[in-house]
């Protein structure tokens, strides 16, 4: 399997940790900063994300000596990935629109299919099963404010 | 002050012998081993599983619940790294070494009986050190003022991202990483909306269960479907074979004592993680051996070292946890944020105030180590099956349990999208080899450090020398350079050797 990462990784976290500081100050700056004895809410995160920008460019900078650890990282498994979001969100939006009962299958059969092992009859399965503890376990003994079914 | 230990624990048992809290007890410790044996689960992913569960119960049976998963875990975490040489939990990796040799010799479940006795030996002694030590600490802990909490906060901190494996600067950015998400939601001293980009539900911040769940369980997901191998032959162990015999008891006497002491040790100090603290352990059984070409090859003295050292460790962790407020790393983090969900702030007051809570916690840990005694033994033929279940089946089914669990907690679907995406950020942060723990250290801590420390200036009237003209807080602030120091020095002597190792070759 070929590596994601063409350089070395501590540059892409390293510049992923510059971004995510700039943001967090460019964001912070935007609350009152107030004065060292009389802070206002945005002097803290201000300070931590400049200190983090800081210390994503000291990751940066230290990684030219080149451990060689970046080959080593197998290729994205879009499957596990897409499979997994995917089946998360069918939770949130199936839950929402049609109630318990088609959510968990949703989730659970999804995510199944982001095993490349798993049937399509050992997802539905398993899925079926899920439903059932969902019924059981959730809805029935820990009476969990969510209605099997919902319409619309 | 010790007759009154003494007493509290006395009154601690009384508590932890309620039925009702026994009963979480147990039920804590039989999930927690269960969710501790299967493949990939750690102590984390446990306690971030069950925590909405405890968001309806009252603090005292929550906590007992809590703790007896965490330890439930760790023993059920052994069992998987003996028998089938699966590291479930990073710590027990050191105990694969010797523990699956000793397996295939046909003494896996002696190694089991043993690994047990000598965890619960170390657990007991924890506890011990945990009675006494804590009102001592506590007298301390009332003459912290701002400055002081701050500048053990900033030890802790510094301590927890950089003492773990990996490098040093990427635990801190991890643990910057987790204040910055502390800091969303209303600002308490001005009531403010910071980083809520208009959300109204992210006024009251992020959910803890949502970050503990996305980063090490959805995380792990992400990164382990389709790539964990696991083995899937397991080795019977009947109740007979794991009843050690006298002179075996004996041998295994000195490394679990020993063990047991170097974990007490690294559990009075913040921020050493329970790896690192086994694979010292099994690091000095092997030195102090006079065989150590044994090891490796299935020796005993390898497997009972770790597993009492990770007990000890365990046990003593709960001191700052609780008397300080400061977790020592992200589980007791996570038990901290349980804590202050249930409105108890854990620091010097807790005993006096919740005694019930603080004692019963310390009796329920015995009871709890003695029901896991006690479990284990009948038990073993049922985990060593459960170890069997294929991880294809296990994910999706977690998924749903996650999906749920987040839902309980305030009947919200928002919280579900929140773990997605602390899931897909920490297996992103993973993946270029960030630790992830510290994220939750600093994101618990997160909202304190804030408020001490501008409490600290408004108290000097902005001068920040108020963090060394103090002594107690100077001589923390004095550790946190220490550390930095030494952290710098040993980081570039690391990179020195391995480019001395690239020369060579």
């Amino acid at each position: 399997m070929r590596s994601l990462f063409r350089y070395n990784k501590d540059y892409y976290g390293g510049a992923l940790m510059i971004l995510i500081g700039l943001a967090a100050a460019y964001v912070g700056k935007s609350y009152p900063l107030g004065t060292l004895a009389r802070m206002g809410p945005g002097f803290f995160p201000t300070a931590v994300g400049v200190i983090l920008a800081a210390i994503g460019l000291a990751i940066a900078l230290s990684a030219g000596s080149g451990t060689g650890e970046s080959a080593a990282h197998p290729a994205f498994d879009w499957r596990a990935w897409g499979a997994i979001i995917g089946g998360t969100l069918a939770f949130i939006v199936v839950g929402d629109y049609g109630g318990l009962v088609p959510a968990t299958f949703a989730i659970v059969f999804i995510s199944a299919l982001g095993d490349k092992e798993n049937t399509l009859k050992q997802a539905l399965w398993l899925s079926l099963g899920m439903v059932v503890i969902a019924i059981v376990v959730f809805w029935w003994a820990l009476q969990l404010q969510f209605n099997l079914f919902r319409w619309g | 002050m010790i007759e009154q230990s003494l007493l509290g624990l006395w009154y601690g048992f009384g508590v932890a012998f309620e039925p009702h809290n026994l009963m979480w007890s147990l039920f804590g410790v039989l999930v927690g081993n269960l969710i501790g044996v299967l493949p990939g689960m750690g102590p984390l992913s446990a306690i971030s599983i069950l925590l909405p569960l405890t968001f309806g119960m009252h603090p005292v049976p929550a906590i007992l619940m809590l703790a007896g998963i965490f330890y439930g875990s760790q023993y059920g975490g052994a069992i998987g790294a003996i028998l089938l040489n699966l590291p479930c939990h990073p710590p027990h990796a050191v105990t694969c070494l010797d523990g699956y040799p000793l397996t295939k010799q046909g003494k896996g479940g002696k190694a089991l009986g043993l690994a047990m006795l000598a965890s619960f030996f170390a657990a007991s002694f924890g506890i011990l050190v945990m009675i006494f030590f804590s009102p001592l600490l506590v007298a301390v802990a009332f003459k912290f003022g701002p400055s002081e909490i701050f500048s053990v906060m900033l030890l802790g901190l510094l301590a927890g991202s950089t003492m773990s494996r990996g490098s040093p600067l990427k635990g801190v950015a991890m643990v910057l990483v987790g204040l910055l998400c502390g800091v969303v939601g209303t600002d308490v001293n001005s009531g403010m909306m910071r980083f809520t980009f208009g959300v109204p539900e992210l006024a009251d911040g992020v959910s803890l269960v949502a970050i503990a769940l996305g980063l090490f369980a959805v995380g792990d997901f992400l990164l382990n479907v389709n790539r964990a191998v696991y083995t899937t032959h397991g080795a019977g162990v009947r109740v007979r074979d794991m009843l050690p015999t006298w002179a075996e008891l004996k041998h295994a006497f000195m490394p679990t004592l020993r063990g047991t002491l170097i974990g007490t040790l690294f559990g009075a100090m913040p921020g050493t993680g329970p790896t690192i603290t086994t694979f010292l352990a099994y690091a000095f059984e092997r030195k102090v051996s006079k065989t150590p070409e044994r090891f490796g090859h299935g020796a005993m003295e390898g497997v009972v070292s770790p597993e009492a050292a990770s007990h000890s460790k365990t046990q003593v962790d709960f001191i700052p946890t609780m008397c300080l407020g400061i977790p020592g790393d992200p589980i007791m983090a996570l038990i901290l944020g349980a804590l202050m969900i249930q409105g108890i702030a854990p620091g010097p007051q807790l005993i006096t105030e919740h005694p019930d809570l603080f004692w019963g916690l310390i009796a329920s840990f015995w009871v709890g180590n003695v029901l896991l005694l006690m479990l284990n033994v009948p038990l073993i033929g049922i985990w060593t099956k459960v170890l069997q279940v294929p991880y294809r089946y296990l994910f999706p089914s977690a998924m749903f349990f996650i999906a749920v669990g987040v839902f309980s907690t305030n009947n919200s679907l928002f919280e579900i999208g929140e773990v997605l995406a602390f899931g897909a950020f920490g297996a992103v942060f993973a993946a270029l080899n960030f630790p992830m723990a510290p994220i939750l250290l600093g994101f618990v801590l997160g909202p304190m450090v804030e408020e001490n420390f501008r409490r600290a200036l408004l108290l000097s009237r902005g001068s920040m020398l108020v963090f060394i003209q103090h002594p107690i807080s100077a001589a923390f602030v004095g550790a946190s350079a220490l550390l930095i120091v030494v952290q710098t020095v040993s980081y570039f002597r690391g990179t020195r050797g391995k480019l001395g190792v690239l020369q060579a070759t």
